[in-house]
């Protein structure tokens, strides 16, 4: 079964919003989690508040407030076209942040609970070494919860992958831009006799989360290789 | 290069308070579980914060909270052997033993690798996982590495505890010699007195969080 140029388009499209978006969030999802594993500080817990708000409002909400803030008479987007000509709405770069603002909650979860895995002696006992906190960070906690941090970016993935409402509220639907797979689907769905095509994305896109998958157990399990 | 202590400290119920000033050498820290003798190591490796504390080792001040002064462990070098092993699970026991020494400047390594790894009976250890090795070897491990860290002040929280006689027997003499070369001042926190009594040059016992002894150790 040969993908056609259009299919070819949204797989493609969808593998660079998804894998934008993990990337973009890893290191503001790793100090967040990190902040909320470990830190006591005023304002604790507004910030998981937020963090968890696109997890349970509807998406279309969270698609909304991106709308307004990010869109290009947003209160940041407006700044951001003036004075980097940055735009996020109907770009697939809007898709990514979408993407990335539906998965943080999931992966700053999954990354948190790796950090509070990591028992805070062997932490202490690296200070007591001369380890620097960063340092004490960087050799001893970061690994120790790479377990954690590979779980929550693989989740992160898949979620970012799979993103609807948000990214449709936010970006729109333009093929070629911002038509994901599901946002691809959705339309073949729509349209008088599209159900074959909408068939064969939806495979492509179970193919493409097996994949995402079993490549992450395979790097787990090279992992524990060297572990023992 | 002696130490002053002073510390007032406050966990729930448990109260510490502890005024002392420590000649150089081993001293012994002693007294029944939950009189405060590993809290009083922590705030000596700036590990616990308590309300008031004074720590002055030799020339330097490491903790006066009346003028908001706290040296945080990394800056301390103190050798620091818990009651647990605490190893870095994710090293070998070689990357384990080097952790704190490649933190040194090289001038400041003074005790030799090859020679502590001899004395504690490491070498066939040192590609091995901290998994798998039994829990006296790891607390050999542990020992090295604090003491490859070239620390100014070793603090020992029962050492020994988790090791077998044999080894014991083997390792406090090293202890000894160690002392006596590097001329490292000590505090050897225990509940076997045995371990204690020939070597500790000055005993502090401890009782519900305050100093019920202090003194050398034939005076006891």
């Amino acid at each position: 079964m040969a993908l056609t140029a259009a299919e070819l388009t949204v797989v493609w499209l969808s593998l660079k919003v998804a894998m934008v978006a993990t990337l973009v969030s890893a290191v503001p999802a790793i100090a967040v989690a990190w902040l909320l594993a470990r830190r006591r500080f005023w304002g604790r817990t507004a910030l998981n508040v937020l963090v968890h708000i696109p997890l349970v409002v509807p998406p279309v909400v969270t698609g909304y407030f991106l709308l307004r803030v990010l869109g290009r008479r947003g209160l940041i987007g407006e700044w951001l076209d003036q004075s980097l000509g940055l735009q996020f709405s109907f770009r697939w770069t809007g898709a990514a942040v979408a993407a990335a603002v539906m998965a943080f909650p999931l992966v700053v979860r999954a990354i948190r609970l790796g950090f509070e895995g990591v028992d805070r002696k062997v932490e202490e006992s690296a200070a007591t070494l001369g380890a620097s906190p960063w340092r004490v960070f960087l050799t001893i906690t970061l690994p120790l919860a790479l377990p954690g941090l590979a779980a929550g970016l693989l989740i992160g993935f898949a979620k970012a992958l799979g993103e609807f409402g948000a990214t449709i509220t936010f970006v729109s639907n333009i093929p070629g831009e911002t038509q994901t797979l599901a946002l691809a689907i959705y339309t073949q769905l729509e349209r008088p006799g599209g159900e074959d095509a909408a068939t064969r994305l939806v495979w492509l896109s179970v193919a493409l989360s097996v994949l995402a998958l079993v490549v992450s157990e395979l790097m787990t399990r090279g992992r524990q290789r060297i572990d023992t | 290069m002696s130490i002053s202590i002073e510390i007032a400290h406050r966990a729930g119920l448990f109260q510490l308070e502890v005024t002392q000033s420590v000649p150089a050498g081993f001293t012994a820290l002693v007294g029944p579980s939950g009189s405060g003798k590993t809290t009083t190591l922590n705030v000596l490796a700036g590990l616990t914060r308590p309300s008031r504390a004074f720590v002055r080792m030799g020339d330097e001040v490491w903790a006066d909270t009346t003028r908001g002064v706290w040296v945080p462990p990394h800056r301390r070098r103190v050798g620091y052997v818990f009651q647990e092993p605490r190893l870095f699970p994710h090293f070998s026991v070689r990357q384990n033993l080097l952790y704190g020494r490649l933190r040194q400047r090289p001038r400041a390594r003074v005790i030799a690798e090859d020679e502590v790894i001899e004395l504690l009976n490491l070498s066939s250890l040192l590609q091995r996982r901290p998994a798998r090795l039994s829990g006296g070897e790891q607390q050999r491990v542990a020992l090295g590495r604090a003491l490859l860290a070239n620390p100014q002040l070793l603090l020992l929280d029962e050492p020994l505890a988790s090791v077998d006689q044999a080894h014991r027997l083997a390792i406090l003499p090293y202890l000894d010699r160690f002392r006596d070369a590097h001329r490292i001042p000590a505090i050897y926190v225990t509940h076997a007195w045995s371990e204690v009594a020939d070597r500790a040059d000055h005993v502090i016992e401890l009782a519900a969080g305050r100093v019920v002894f202090s003194g050398s150790a034939a005076s006891r």
